[in-house]
């Protein structure tokens, strides 16, 4: 084969193209399989909301239900746990709910919740994701310092929260818990994984 | 047999090959006792793909299943017990003889010039095989199994911007689940292995081609006599495969030592939180990771300060990766004229007795939890950022003291001590 009348800029040129084409095409073709990995239908359909009956639930009792493989809490809060919420807020990092992806726009209150005496919160601690331990009493019964106020401990990096899941300063834990959508069917039953209906209200 | 061999010689390179990197493969002359650990890698790894195989025929990877059905290996399949233990107790004697195989790199300063590649290689490899076991770990669905991939893959999350998708897309669900599972048995048991496997053979490749470093620091390669041939090598079979041989048994002696007598090694090989089923709504109460992940651990722990509005988790993470990527930058590091520590001066060795001792508190510390006081005076978490100082101390200063320290006159030839 001769070089004669080759044109090397073309060939260049063609060589470029149609490896470029090539590499849009395993781009595409690389689609398929990185989507394959994101979760499932199955996995979407196991994220469905969960119907909790919280009408048994005692005052200062905390409940552990799964919602999308999640451990939630659910507390109802005596009066002096409730007053413990203001008289805490010098140990807290984000006392006010700033951080306005950890709760609902609905939850974003004094108690961060929807009646003030139910908690419900996602009991996964926001630093690397272990399930704090509860340490609901005041004090020493804890096993905590005496100005615990109440709350969740989180053995492995030593996050604490107190009884609104709110985040204590100096922690690892960035951010306070997450508070989930959730709604009241009825004044015993809720809905966890579902906001509730703009037009009907709580 | 010399026509059969002549037949397979004019299709395929066999003689050729065998010379090029087993019987004329010119090592140098005075390897010590810290070069045994790059062949005893090489077992390590087989021993690995071999009972991994057969676990394999017993194993299934399903939440609902996985847990019984290595309690079923360890009972009910002849001789599971002694196939499972021996990739546990393996797992671990592999990430001993690669540290000890890094740490002679270190010494010896194999990976200054010209071995830079060879040395990156070998980095990819140690995190390949770090990819490897923390997969692996999952696959029994112990509740440390879970725990401490529900805070691995939690890592991903601080990543900024597209950190809770990305973690999402890792886990294929919303927390670690039967998708995660069974894809980290894929990666675990097809994607890493395969890779390992390319990877070490473009590692020996590559040795080939630049040739091994000694613990003198000196290229054989200089002086050669007449035949082309390194006077200070010697072949590599049949030298260097007895040799090799010999530390072969004794480290096979050590494994089963370990192996029949201590498989768990007091918590330090297999976890005692490992024993029960893994449950969503409990943790722990210490996650920990097993032993050569713990250095890393702790370094990412000892971040707890919020700092230039970077929260104290991305810190940790990032401190993490970085704590690893530099060792990639070594041979850039070091600006010494000298390779080996024989002929380095005190600043050097100094930094690198620092920088082992900090590793292994650091390691030690990375079982433990970081409000208690293990040591002395101090509480953990404050005696792990003096280490991970000191363990970047030792990279980010190299330019410095290996440009400042006074080196000894490195000799022409191999010496034999």
């Amino acid at each position: 084969m001769s070089d004669n009348g080759v044109d090397p800029r073309r060939r260049r040129f063609l060589t470029l193209t149609t490896a470029g084409i090539g590499a849009v095409g395993a781009g595409f073709a690389a689609v398929p399989f990185v989507l394959s990995m994101t979760p499932s239908a199955r996995a979407k359909a196991a994220g469905a909301p969960v119907e909790i009956d919280i009408g048994k639930v005692e005052p200062g009792q905390l409940i552990t239900e799964e919602w999308r493989g999640k451990p939630v809490w659910i507390v109802r809060r005596t009066p002096e746990m409730l007053k413990s919420l203001e008289t805490d807020k010098d140990l807290l990092a984000d006392p006010n709910s700033d951080v306005t992806d950890q709760q609902p726009a609905y939850a974003r209150n004094a108690t961060r919740s929807i009646k003030p005496e139910i908690m419900v919160v996602v009991g996964i601690c926001t630093h690397l994701g272990c399930s704090p331990d509860k340490r609901l009493g005041a004090g020493q019964v804890s096993g905590m310092s005496e100005d615990w106020p109440g709350g969740f401990f989180c053995p492995c990096h030593g996050s604490k929260f107190d009884l609104a899941g709110r985040v204590f300063k100096n922690v690892p834990a960035p951010t306070n818990l997450v508070v989930p959508p959730h709604t009241y069917l009825s004044e015993t039953r809720i809905l966890v994984g579902v906001d509730p209906n703009p037009k009907g209200g709580v | 047999m010399h026509k059969l061999l002549a037949w397979v010689n004019e299709r395929f390179p066999l003689t050729k090959t065998l010379e090029e990197h087993v019987t004329k493969y010119y090592a140098p002359k005075n390897f010590n006792f810290w070069y045994y650990f790059g062949s005893l890698a090489l077992l390590a790894l087989v021993i690995q793909i071999l009972t991994g195989i057969f676990l394999t025929m017993h194993y299934k990877p399903d939440t609902g299943l996985a847990f019984a059905s290595v309690e079923y290996i360890m009972r009910d399949v002849d001789w599971g017990w002694l196939i499972r233990y021996m990739h546990s107790t393996g797992a671990s004697m592999f990430f001993i003889v690669i540290y000890l195989h890094m740490f002679r790199a270190l010494l010896y300063g194999s990976f200054k010039g010209p071995r830079e590649l060879l040395w990156i290689i070998g980095m990819v490899l140690y995190v390949a095989l770090m990819a490897e076991a923390f997969m692996g770990y999952l696959l029994p669905w112990g509740n440390m199994s879970y725990w401490g991939a529900q805070v691995i893959i939690s890592l991903f999350d601080a990543v900024p911007l597209i950190g809770p998708p990305l973690a999402e897309w890792v886990r294929g669900d919303f927390v670690i689940s039967d998708a995660t599972l069974n894809r980290f048995f894929a990666f675990h048991v097809i994607l890493i292995p395969l890779l390992l496997a390319g990877l070490v053979f473009v590692h020996i490749v590559a040795l080939h081609k630049v040739g091994s470093n000694n613990p003198d620091g000196i290229e054989i390669k200089k002086h050669k006599d007449k035949k082309g041939i390194p006077l200070d090598g010697i072949p590599f079979h049949p030298y260097y495969t007895v040799k090799d041989t010999v530390g072969m048994a004794v480290f096979l002696i050590i494994f089963s030592a370990a192996m029949f007598f201590a498989p768990e090694m007091g918590g330090w090989f297999l976890e005692h939180d490992n024993f029960v089923p893994a449950n969503i709504l409990q943790t722990p109460p210490d996650i920990t990771p097993l032993w050569y992940f713990t250095p890393y651990y702790s370094i990412l722990r000892a971040n707890t300060v919020n700092f230039l509005w970077i929260p104290a988790k991305l810190w940790g993470v990032a401190f993490m990766g970085l704590a690893i990527v530099l060792f990639f930058f070594l041979p850039w590091l070091d600006r010494s004229k000298v390779k080996s520590i024989r002929y380095r001066g005190w600043m050097f060795k100094t930094a690198l007795a620092i920088f082992a001792v900090s590793f292994v508190i650091l390691g030690y510390l990375g079982t433990k939890s970081p409000q208690g006081v293990n040591l002395f005076l101090f509480k953990n978490v404050y005696w792990a950022q003096a280490c991970t100082v000191l363990y970047f101390a030792f990279f980010l200063l190299m330019p410095l003291y290996t440009k400042l320290d006074k080196t000894k006159p490195v000799p022409d030839r191999v010496t034999s001590k």
